[in-house]
């Protein structure tokens, strides 16, 4: 059993148990499945600076924060406990182009090239791990949900405001992926 | 204690987030380039399972464990949703991660990404400061 939990989880396995997750926040406490919520809980806990956007009660919404920390806790439970230490296997035609971009190092979950402390204080290393993150941060609260509140619990309860941002979440992904970041590999 | 619920939803889902490798900058790379299935049988399955979920909620009026009715916000469009959303996906194929995944990343021990944590809390905090001059 744990040889089979410790191979890569086919789509067929992750994708139902991540939907499941919709359900079970509705009937566990009534709340609406969302990630990119926790980040302005924390902003209001941490420094509202009197800005009327970051004024309510977080408390109330601490649910949200007790959930993130759990997807902290799960991260760690799955690559102590649970890895078989399987390089991810992506479609080869996607190593070729990346390594032709400048990427060298396919053993983790991100490239090492790129995400590690070392490369911070690199444009590029910048760019990728502060702008992007930036970016995230922006961009989510702006569209008012990430993948998990729009694409995901926003297209489960068919609200068409949803199926608009989860477009322009992918439309982005493409113009980055395809025009902007082999720039920003090889920078 | 009436908490604790979910931190245990949290840590299923990620360590759901890890196995399947949705954490994976190189198969975030992989769904924009087109060049495998696994990230949009992923979404896609999660959200025919969440919509059949939806229904049957309320096909069956079911309450909450505490017997509360279930209410699902209406979420009203605003141009937001285009602007941010186009925004939030130039940002997730640099980041290889959206907010989720940067939680897990960071419970298996990419510490850096404490650091992309810490942007994101700051472009969304950015957000609420420039809210009102923004076109929605």
């Amino acid at each position: 059993m744990l040889d089979i939990l410790k191979q890569p989880w086919p789509w067929y396995v992750a994708g139902p148990l991540i939907g499941l997750v919709v359900p079970a926040f509705l009937l566990v406490g009534n709340k609406a499945f969302g990630i990119s919520s926790s980040l302005r809980h924390i902003c209001a806990a941490c420094l509202p600076a009197n800005i009327s956007f970051f004024k309510y009660d977080w408390k109330k919404e601490s649910w949200n924060l007790f959930f993130v920390a759990g997807i902290v806790l799960g991260g760690f439970i799955a690559t102590q406990y649970l890895s078989g230490n399987h390089p991810v296997k992506i479609n080869s035609y996607t190593t070729t182009l990346l390594k032709q971009q400048g990427i060298t190092d396919f053993s983790g979950l991100l490239p090492h090239d790129i995400f590690s402390f070392s490369q911070l204080l690199s444009l590029r290393g910048f760019i990728f791990i502060v702008i992007g993150g930036f970016m995230v941060g922006f961009g989510t609260r702006y569209a008012g949900g990430c993948t998990s509140g729009h694409a995901i619990m926003g297209i489960s309860t068919l609200q068409w405001p949803s199926v608009v941002a989860t477009c322009c979440f992918m439309a982005g992904g493409f113009v980055m992926t395809w025009f902007i970041l082999p720039y920003l590999i090889s920078l | 204690m009436r908490n604790i619920k979910y931190p245990i939803i949290g840590m299923l889902f990620g360590i759901v987030l890890i196995k399947s490798e949705v954490v994976s900058w190189f198969r975030i790379q992989e769904m924009f380039r087109l060049q495998s299935f696994h990230m949009y049988g992923i979404i896609g399955s999660a959200i025919v399972v969440g919509l059949i979920s939806v229904l049957l909620i309320r096909r069956f009026r079911l309450k909450t464990i505490s017997g509360e009715a279930i209410i699902i916000q209406v979420k009203k469009f605003h141009w937001g949703n285009v602007y941010g959303g186009l925004i939030f996906g130039l940002g997730w194929a640099i980041t290889g991660a959206c907010p989720g995944p940067l939680f897990a990343q960071i419970g298996s021990g990419f510490w850096v990404i404490i650091i992309t944590l810490f942007s994101a809390i700051a472009g969304t905090w950015v957000y609420g400061l420039f809210r009102d001059k923004l076109p929605h």
